[in-house]
């Protein structure tokens, strides 16, 4: 039984109360004194040349303020993307220049080219619309096929063939699986979509600039998922401020999957008018805002090809990917394609040679970049996709042949062919768990019953692995990351034994200030409740690198867990003081210090009071205060892998689907609050539902964006999704880290998208529709219908 | 949203003149008007809200058939009509959200005329009189293309009087995203013949499939349409479906309407 409040208990997420009730307190809820209004007015057209922009009647406006434009960051860096990535031929990538306000040029629908600040909101909507901009209209570059074979026709005028670099992993490699790829018996390939997406977290961006012009100092007030990286972007790269002069306060944030990890200009631009006014300004964008600048996701155009013997042993895999960059390099857009996408395309399966081409190509479209899974996802699917692929064609049981492949599991550590050495892992106990609870012996008669109603039934199963918690520095900087990738966290002792814990990893709907206060609870042996989590603002917090990539437990749970070994090597000193014991006698267990053998003993809480009023305390030797720090850098990835499986019923007359039953086995290694984990792996099924058969951005060829409402970009429902079954059974703990914790966030967007169109595919060739070998996402009835007819 | 003035008539006779003023706009429940105004797609300098009018509201019995108040919100039929026009009340039931239900009206829906909009299905299926404050419309006759209705400037639905059918359903394939409909189809029996009318799939708006109601008035059954296949021609295509697939829906969707009235 877990320690009520501690490590394995469902407690419930106390962040909660507050969100229930409307006490949240998110950026939008902030008013500051003072605070003038900014609108952002954006490009109608996708791709255009900026002649001139006039901002005289705009000035002239009731309540305007200061007008802005690209001109007036001309002295000031530009965003930029957070890995170099070096094309196969050993160049380093481009890098366009990505300014605060568009300039020049402006480069994708949305594309914001001026900026209007106001006494209202309103005031400033209608200053924008008196900006009269000359702006010559340029072909659009939509189509990435056509981007990179028309070179006359450029998003930014220095790269010409809308390259920004020719990847290739491990191009050491190459020969050698395309000479496989010569003898193999049997080779299967397909060509798929992994389709563009939009985020939507419930709460779009918000930020206030706020200068203090007594002294010097910026805050920035902004819906971030690592304030520490926004600020390090803009003090090092985009505005120049000293981080001592820059705080960066991130509060409540409303979800982010991956959107609200980036800088954007927005945030430089408050920035730059609150100290131009001398008053803090505001902005909250708007929904149909968001659907034009916050960075989408995937988007990769993809052939694959799986070469195997008769048997349907994998001897070799080989891949070439388009992957759309948009109009920018957003800060994580170059590695997700590559170091969090070509890294995992050996999955959990032994396949001696990959080789992963992937190419990216910038277009007039909304800038790409890393969304829940990031990279992952699209490595999965297309894996996931072409073995089932070749099952059918070798006439195998989509089991018998991932099983036939997977790693062994006496095999770990375990190095693949695309350079990673996964720890742990048993791909087995995942996927037979997933066999017992799909009940398989029972989908014949369960198929049988779906045709007395008219309705196709079928099965999909996907096997997934994931590499979260990325790190470790030293090797990230040999790939070319241009920051660390450790955690930090503080822990501060008050005096009567309460706890202030100060971690890098901001939370957004994940339950941090829940989940790591168990931790603390465990370790420290105290009560939850008297454990406060602070997160979300740099002058507080010690750093972070943020949360993304299921990080935050294994990194920064990590850290916290070193931060807490140096409270209890502390807490030892001050007992064997207070006890008149040597250090080496004193034992920590459930919140005392004891004499070993003995039962003298000094409470957590007397240890603590102790070391803020020392009278009776070693200060000879020792300081006062209890109060540590630690940073943590991992010593690899931690690798949690799951076998996913669902069931869908298609309606042949509309092509309408159903998912009738979905199940996920999933091993994160050890996990903390096991309801936290269960809510984790819904969401993230539902988002990958939503990319199967609901969502996809679609732009036209003039660039212009078709689904930029929810009126043609859709959401899943509650009514969309089925009632889950979700276990965690199967465990093997990560091997490097102090808490065997691998993670869970991404899970469900990564394992889902397969298993429902292998499920949809299934369902269609056993009712017969053998010419159906793929279809894109997403499954909408339309695209169903239409590849049923053949 | 740029700034107007609302002002709140609560009989037909004060709505009517509040209309007569420059810029005036008649306002419904305001869910497609506030959407575009919030956008600055529309910008009206007067709103003459139509809610609080007492007459023009509220589900009646009559000789003639169901009157409905044409400012009665979806989720008011829904619970109301029911007792006397299943199809009808199931319709309004099942559009939008319990929020879109509460505040969205009839009279709203019909006179904005959106192509994928429920409710002229069922008037024009039913073969309903639009009621305004001046005149008495058919259904036939009141639309008359995409968000174009025969309403003069300044005309209010006042009411809309359903002659009962003996029979009849509602099948409706929502659009994914809006879940507006990407094709529905009203299926009405009247003792002198089936009427069938299709919303979401007409570039010019609901229409009646003549063909499909001619068999069904001679055989009321799903078989009578299995035939049948209604031209893609002057169909909608987008994202959402092609026109071949509309085409498709509609028999489809006639077919279980059949099976359900």
């Amino acid at each position: 039984m877990p320690k009520d409040g501690g490590i394995g208990a469902s407690t419930l997420r106390r962040e909660d109360i507050r969100f229930l009730t409307g006490k949240g307190r998110y950026t939008a809820d902030i008013s500051l004194r003072g605070q003038a209004h900014a609108c952002f007015l954006r490009s109608e057209v996708a791709h255009g040349r900026i002649r001139s922009i006039d901002t005289s009647a705009a000035e002239e406006m009731p309540g305007v303020l200061a007008v802005l434009t690209g001109e007036d960051f001309t002295e000031v860096g530009g965003n930029p993307t957070g890995w170099l990535v070096q094309s196969r031929n050993g160049a380093t990538m481009k890098e366009p220049k990505r300014p605060v306000l568009a300039h020049g040029k402006v480069r994708h629908v949305g594309d914001a080219y001026a900026m209007v600040v106001a006494e209202t909101y309103e005031q400033a909507k209608d200053a924008c619309e008196a900006i009269e901009a000359d702006i010559e209209e340029l072909p659009a570059i939509v189509d990435m096929a056509q981007a990179v074979a028309d070179s006359s026709n450029r998003v930014h005028d220095e790269i010409e063939d809308n390259v920004v670099f020719d990847w290739g992993w491990i191009e050491e490699n190459r020969a050698a699986v395309d000479a496989a790829f010569e003898t193999a018996p049997h080779v299967t390939t397909l060509e798929l979509v992994n389709n563009r997406l939009s985020p939507n977290a419930m709460e779009p961006r918000a930020s206030i600039g706020d200068f203090d012009s007594g002294t010097g100092d910026y805050k920035l007030y902004t819906t971030s998922q690592n304030p520490h990286l926004t600020r390090l972007l803009i003090s090092a790269f985009v505005m120049g401020i000293p981080e001592n002069k820059l705080t960066v306060i991130a509060p409540d944030v409303g979800g982010g999957f991956g959107s609200k990890i980036y800088h954007y200009g927005e945030e430089a631009a408050v920035l730059a008018a609150s100290k131009r006014l001398n008053r803090p300004v505001k902005w909250v964008c708007d929904r149909s805002e968001a659907f034009l600048s916050d960075a989408h996701g995937r988007d990769h155009v993809t052939k694959i090809q799986l070469a195997t013997d008769r048997e349907g042993n994998f001897l070799a895999l080989r891949t070439e990917t388009l992957a759309n960059m948009g109009a920018y390099l957003s800060n994580f857009a170059t590695c997700t394609p590559t170091f969090l996408h070509g890294t995992l395309m050996a999955g959990p399966y032994r396949t001696p040679l990959v080789y992963v081409n992937v190419k990216a190509v910038l277009t007039n479209t909304v800038p790409v970049d890393a969304y829940r899974g990031a990279g992952r996802p699209e490595a999965t699917y297309s894996l996931e996709r072409v073995i089932d692929k070749a099952a059918d064609e070798l006439g195998i049981d989509p089991w018998e042949i991932r099983r036939r492949n997977f790693i062994d599991p006496g095999a770990f550590p375990y190095t693949t062919p695309v350079g990673l050495v996964y720890d742990t892992g048993n791909y087995h106990a995942t996927m037979d768990k997933l066999r017992e609870l799909s009940d398989v012996a029972g989908f014949e008669a369960r198929a049988e019953e779906s045709r007395q109603r008219g309705k196709l039934r079928g099965f999909g199963l996907s096997t997934w692995i994931e590499a979260c918690g990325i790190a470790p520095s030293n090797l990230v900087g040999v790939l070319g990351c241009r920051v660390g990738l450790y955690d930090a966290a503080t822990i501060r002792v008050n005096a009567t034994g309460n706890i202030s814990v100060l971690v890098g990893a901001h939370s957004h709907g994940q339950g941090h200030e829940t989940v790591f206060a168990q931790l603390i609870a465990e370790k420290l042996g105290v009560d939850a409740n008297s454990v406060e989590i602070v997160h979300g603002d740099t002058s507080k917090i010690p750093f972070g690198m943020g949360t993304y990539g299921s990080r935050s437990l294994a990194v920064c749970g990590s850290a916290m867990m070193k931060a807490a070994d140096k409270i209890i090597d502390k807490g030892k000193k001050i007992a064997a003081h207070m006890l008149e014991a040597a250090e080496g006698d004193i034992e920590f267990t459930d919140g005392s210090f004891s004499v070993a053998g003995t039962d003298r003993q000094k409470s957590f809480a007397e240890i603590a009071f102790s070391a803020y009023v020392p009278h009776n305390y070693p200060l000879e030797t020792l300081e006062p205060g209890l109060e540590e720090t630690a940073f943590y850098d991992p010593a690899n990835f931690t690798y949690p892998a799951g076998a996913y499986g669902c069931e869908v019923e298609v309606d042949p007359e509309t092509g309408g689907v159903d998912i009738v039953r979905f199940t996920c086995a999933d091993d994160f290694g050890n996990v903390i609050n096991p309801m936290i984990v269960q809510g984790q792996v819904h969401g993230g099924v539902a988002q990958g539902i939503g990319q199967a058969l609901l969502e996809g951005v679609v732009y036209n060829e003039d660039g212009q964006l078709l689904t930029g409402s929810y009126m043609d970009y859709a959401m899943p429902r509650a009514d969309d999704v089925p009632s889950f079954t979700v276990d965690h059974s199967c465990v093997t703990p990560c091997t490097h880290n102090p808490l065997g914790a691998k993670g869970c966030g991404e899970a469900g967007a990564i394992g889902t998208p397969p298993a429902v169109v292998n499920a949809v595919v299934d369902a269609l060739r056993r009712a017969g529709h053998d010419h159906i070998t793929h279809i894109d996402m997403p499954l909408t009835p339309s695209r169903v219908w239409t590849a049923m007819q053949g | 949203m740029h700034n107007f003035d609302l002002v709140k008539p609560s009989s037909v006779a004060e709505a009517v003149a509040a209309l007569g003023s420059e810029g005036a706009q008649a306002l419904s429940g305001g869910q497609t008007l506030l959407p575009s105004m919030k956008q600055r797609l529309a910008a009206p300098e007067r709103l003459v809200s139509l809610t609080d009018i007492a007459e023009m509201k509220g589900v009646c019995r009559g000789e003639e058939g169901l009157v409905v108040g044409a400012a009665t919100p979806h989720g008011v039929v829904a619970r109301e009509a029911k007792a006397h026009y299943p199809a009808l009340a199931w319709l309004a039931g099942e559009i939008g959200d319990p929020s879109v239900r509460a505040r969205g009206t009839i009279g709203g829906s019909l006179a904005n005329n959106d192509p994928a909009a429920c409710y002229p299905a069922a008037a024009l299926a039913s073969g309903a009189t639009i009621v305004t404050d001046r005149r008495e419309i058919a259904a036939g006759d009141f639309f008359q293309g995409l968000f174009t209705t025969a309403l003069e400037e300044g005309e209010i639905v006042t009411s809309v009087r359903f002659p009962l059918p003996e029979r009849a359903a509602y099948m409706k394939f929502a659009q994914p995203a809006s879940r507006f409909a990407l094709v529905g189809v009203f299926v009405a029996q009247f003792a002198d013949g089936v009427r069938v009318a299709v919303t979401g799939a007409g570039e010019d708006g609901v229409f009646r499939w003549t063909e499909a109601e001619g068999a069904l008035s001679a055989d009321f059954r799903p078989e009578a349409v299995e035939g049948l296949s209604l031209s893609a021609e002057g169909l909608l295509g987008d994202l959402h479906g092609t026109p071949a697939y509309r085409a498709h829906l509609v028999k489809v969707l006639t077919k279980r309407a059949v099976a359900a009235a």
